[in-house]
């Protein structure tokens, strides 16, 4: 057993003297044991080797050397071992490190990566403290790196604080720079480095503000910034009041513009809002809202029929319809309810007593979808997929709109409203809460009293019935802005 | 009123800065401090010195020289008639907080954008102002990069290039129509003229570079732009169509996507709800599918579902090979280096490894485990040696086996 004694942790010059030595020796890997330090001796060791400059060089590829000088970093004892092995490896096949699937290869590999990934952490996470001195204003940070890296990181910040006076204190080494000239001295403790800095209070006011809590993603941030590193930056302590916060203040990001209604009532918001609105873009972007849905090709409806059929009325109506989709005659139009059941809903709304003219109509679904026979195109059912699809237009319409009320006329519009499937009948006749947190109302849609045989009078009866309640609540709303 | 002190005004102005993606800090010269007077340095890689709890990094000291606005963009918050409040830095405050920062090792540098004040051209002539102090007056060589205003001075434009690593022009939304009507105001064709110009003063720099060693370098860093996703119709396939048409057209360095924000006092038509995070991540996993593994925007495209949608459960590159699975199984023995480019779960690191390997020996599963993350997403789609996927490339439930078992994106649900 040969046994060699290096300098200290990252005594490169030392390893290679000492390896050059063994290799040109013959000495295989597993009769040396590598120490560091002046002290203690290698009860085992019988013939120590002295790291001896001058021993004949020999060539070994670029590659090895780089891998060398980052993996003799890492705080592994046994890399000194590991890195002699690698040696005597690539001297007997010249190729050895471009095998990058071998595992002795792999693991140094992983080693340089845990440093290289280590002096950039220190790059990123030093946290200079400004600290009055005899000699002038000097920068303190206090560091707890993984492996010994100290040294070999000094150079990067000499050349970015190349004109500053600055100290990195750590528990194995300190580095100094002064301007001039680089200097190291033995670990420090925590107590050494300065508490406190006159900007560090700006700085966690810019993490705070910068940080959006709509986007909360903690995983993300741990991995890259362990929690390891927190203790010695000061915007961490700040992470959980944000994350405590986020929710609340993500809620509260979205309550805002609909808290208005809160008091006031929500025509008076979207009034207001308006007002402020130079040029009036709620117009403006209403209008171009149609056109942009001219285009639309979100599913494949838009081949089906004539053209998109897009909702109108006033841009504050109190009460938003939807029903299904386009028919024949809406398709051809290029207007919602025109048709027959279009017709009756008109008919409808007067005996129930509800203004026609402050509501806005719309489909779940813009495109007319049909079966075609012989001459007639034939209604056919929107699928959930269409339904889903079309949904975009609805919000779009709903937000610009921010009716009181939403009204589903049948089950397709009550899907597009609530996103799922839900039973008309149970439903209908009372108010409900939108996923988007809106007043919703549901009811059959005209066409069904159409299509129905038995007790016709009955179910016009009731679908008038829930329009008066929805009228009444309408009213209600009203009087409370 | 009261004045607004330093820290009023950051906390106002980050905040405004914060829907802003872009937040790089890379892909400059290198430079450094040493026999200067002032501080900085940019080594090429830039170096994210925190993260937020949105897991974002924090690279740059990112503010709005001010959040006042004469235009009225619906997805801005910053926009005319939003009800927030308002502050402004003169431009010696945004120069001594980022040097303040600097030495203290918080950040690698500026990223400056601005609301419009007065005109276009008084806020572009403040923006630079900012950045000639920082270099000229104080020796500052860390990283600056400015958000330019479309409408100003070409002149003024060009300045700004003189002093910042790089300048970024947002096209703001993926489609024209989506921009008349969200952005009433700001319009696509002279957006896309500055782009154009500022790409030829960047080549022209170039050239300059080339022949005069000493010229200034011109925005080294190039120039990216931003859009916001979510807020118009534009579906997945549009948006990477669009984006790999502002790389081939006006050579940017980057394309950032912002996923639309739900913002405080938002405009009236925009919708309330949380932003789209998983599909900002796909359409980043897209550009990069681009960008360094040879997709064409044309099989990116094809990786969408029927809605021109990319897939959310699982990445556009595993969408893309469950597609096109009769290509699959590689042999990661002979296949050419683009097509090991193409199986899902390998990145570029670990294909430049297996080819340097393979000139040496026959790869095992064993082997190829060894230089990857995790060998199971891999598994299906490559023969090695004493390994071939039987079958498995068929099964139909494919789809179902290789997607992330759980979602952990976000932590809290609405
Ligand atoms: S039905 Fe709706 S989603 Fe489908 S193409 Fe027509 S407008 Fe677009």
């Amino acid at each position: 057993m040969r046994s060699v004694r290096l300098a200290h942790e990252e005594d490169f010059d030392g390893w290679r003297d000492a390896a050059r030595a063994l290799a040109l020796a013959g000495v295989p890997a597993a009769e040396v044991s590598w120490q560091v330090g002046a002290d203690g001796g290698d009860l085992f060791g019988d013939e120590a080797i002295v790291p001896a400059a001058g021993a004949p060089a020999f060539a070994v590829p670029r590659p090895f050397v780089e891998l060398a000088r980052a993996a003799i970093c890492h705080s592994d004892p046994v890399r000194f071992a590991l890195l002699y092995a690698l040696l005597l490896r690539v001297r007997a096949h010249p190729h050895a490190m471009e095998d990058q699937a071998d595992p002795l290869l792999r693991n140094l590999e992983l080693m340089a990566k845990d440093v290289r990934r280590d002096m950039h952490k220190m790059h990123a996470f030093v946290r200079f403290r400004e600290v009055e001195s005899e000699g002038g204003t000097r920068y303190v940070a206090w560091f707890e790196p993984d492996h010994h890296i100290v040294r070999a990181n000094a150079g990067f910040f000499v050349r970015r604080f190349a004109n500053m006076a600055w100290s990195i204190l750590t528990p194995e080494l300190c580095a100094h720079w002064d301007g001039a000239g680089l200097s190291f001295s033995p670990g420090a403790t925590r107590a050494d480095a300065p508490d406190g800095d006159p900007v560090e209070e700006t700085w966690k006011t810019y993490y705070a503000s910068i940080f959006n809590p709509a986007r909360v993603k903690v995983k993300a941030m741990t991995k890259e910034m362990p929690r390891k590193y927190w203790k010695n930056m000061p915007e961490t302590a700040l992470v959980g009041q944000l994350l405590a916060g986020a929710q609340a203040r993500e809620a509260e990001m979205v309550e805002r513009s609909r808290s208005k209604a809160a008091e006031g009532g929500l025509a008076r918001a979207a009034a207001a809002e308006k007002r402020i609105e130079p040029g009036g873009n709620v117009r403006a972007a209403w209008e171009a809202l149609l056109v942009e849905a001219r285009g639309c090709t979100r599913c494949d409806l838009y081949r089906c029929g004539t053209q998109t059929v897009f909702g109108e009325g006033p841009l504050d109506a109190r009460i938003l319809f939807v029903g299904e989709q386009p028919g024949d005659q809406e398709d051809l139009a290029g207007r919602p309810f025109v048709g027959p059941a279009g017709q009756l809903f008109d008919r409808a709304l007067a005996e129930a007593g509800v203004d026609r003219s402050a509501a806005y109509v719309t489909n779940a679904v813009k495109h007319f979808k049909f079966e075609q026979r012989g001459k007639r195109r034939i209604h056919a059912k929107p699928n959930g997929g269409e339904i889903d699809a079309c949904r975009w237009w609805i919000e779009q319409e709903r937000a610009l709109i921010r009716p009181p009320l939403t009204v589903a006329l049948g089950a397709t519009a009550a899907r597009s409203i609530f996103g799922k499937t839900v039973t008309i009948g149970a439903m209908r006749g009372r108010a409900h809460q939108a996923p988007n947190g809106d007043e919703a109302w549901i009811t059959v849609h005209p066409s069904f009293l159409l299509r129905v045989r038995d007790n016709r009078e009955e179910e016009y009866a009731r679908f008038v019935a829930d329009l008066r309640g929805i009228g009444e609540r309408a009213r209600a709303l009203a009087r409370t802005d | 009123m009261s004045r607004l002190d330093t820290r009023e005004k950051l906390a106002i102005l980050a905040d405004a800065a914060k829907y802003d993606a872009s937040c790089a800090s890379s892909g400059s010269v290198k430079r450094n401090s040493v026999g200067g007077k002032g501080i900085g340095s940019t080594e090429g890689m830039g170096i994210c010195h925190a993260y937020a709890p949105d897991g974002r990094c924090i690279s740059l000291l990112k503010i709005l020289l001010t959040n006042s606005c004469i235009f009225d963009c619906h997805y801005c918050i910053n926009r005319k008639s939003s009800n927030v409040r308002r502050a402004r830095f003169t431009a010696a405050e945004v120069v001594q907080l980022t040097l303040a920062f600097y030495r203290r090792n918080y950040i690698e540098g500026l990223f400056l954008s601005s609301g419009i004040i007065r005109s276009s051209n008084y806020t572009m002539e403040q923006i630079v102002e900012v950045a000639r102090s920082l270099r000229e007056d104080h020796d500052f060589r860390g990283y600056i990069h400015l958000k330019t205003i479309p409408d100003a001075d070409p002149e003024l434009v060009h300045k700004a290039g003189l002093h910042a690593d790089r300048v970024s022009i947002n096209v703001e939304l993926p489609t024209e129509s989506g921009l008349k009507r969200l952005a009433p105001e700001k319009d696509g064709v002279r957006i896309e003229s500055a782009m154009d110009g500022m790409k030829a003063s960047i080549e022209a720099g170039h050239d300059e570079k080339k022949r005069f060693k000493a010229a200034p370098a011109f925005a080294p860093a190039g120039q990216s732009t931003q859009m916001i996703v979510g807020a118009d119709s534009a579906n997945d396939g549009e948006i990477v169509q669009r984006a790999s048409g502002l790389y081939d057209r006006f050579a940017l360095r980057r394309v950032y996507y912002s996923a639309f924000s739900p913002i405080p006092d938002a405009s009236a038509i925009l919708p309330l709800k949380r932003p789209p995070l998983m599909r900002e991540h796909r359409l980043y996993q897209s550009d990069w599918l681009m960008r360094f593994y040879g997709f064409k925007p044309a099989e990116v495209v094809a990786a969408t579902d029927a809605d021109g949608m990319l897939p959310l459960d699982i990445d556009p590159k595993l969408a893309w090979a469950l597609k096109y699975r009769g290509q699959f199984p590689v042999d990661v023995n002979r296949a050419p280096r683009e097509m090991l480019l193409r199986v899902p779960g390998l990145g570029v690191k670990a294909v430049d490894k297996i080819v340097a390997s393979r000139r040496w020996r026959r790869l095992t599963l064993d082997d190829v485990g060894r230089l990857t993350v995790s060998v199971a997403k891999i598994r299906p789609f490559i023969c090695a040696e004493g390994w071939q996927p039987v079958a498995l490339t068929d099964r139909a439930d494919l789809r179902q086996r290789l997607r992330p078992k759980t979602e952990q994106l976000e932590l809290f649900r609405a």
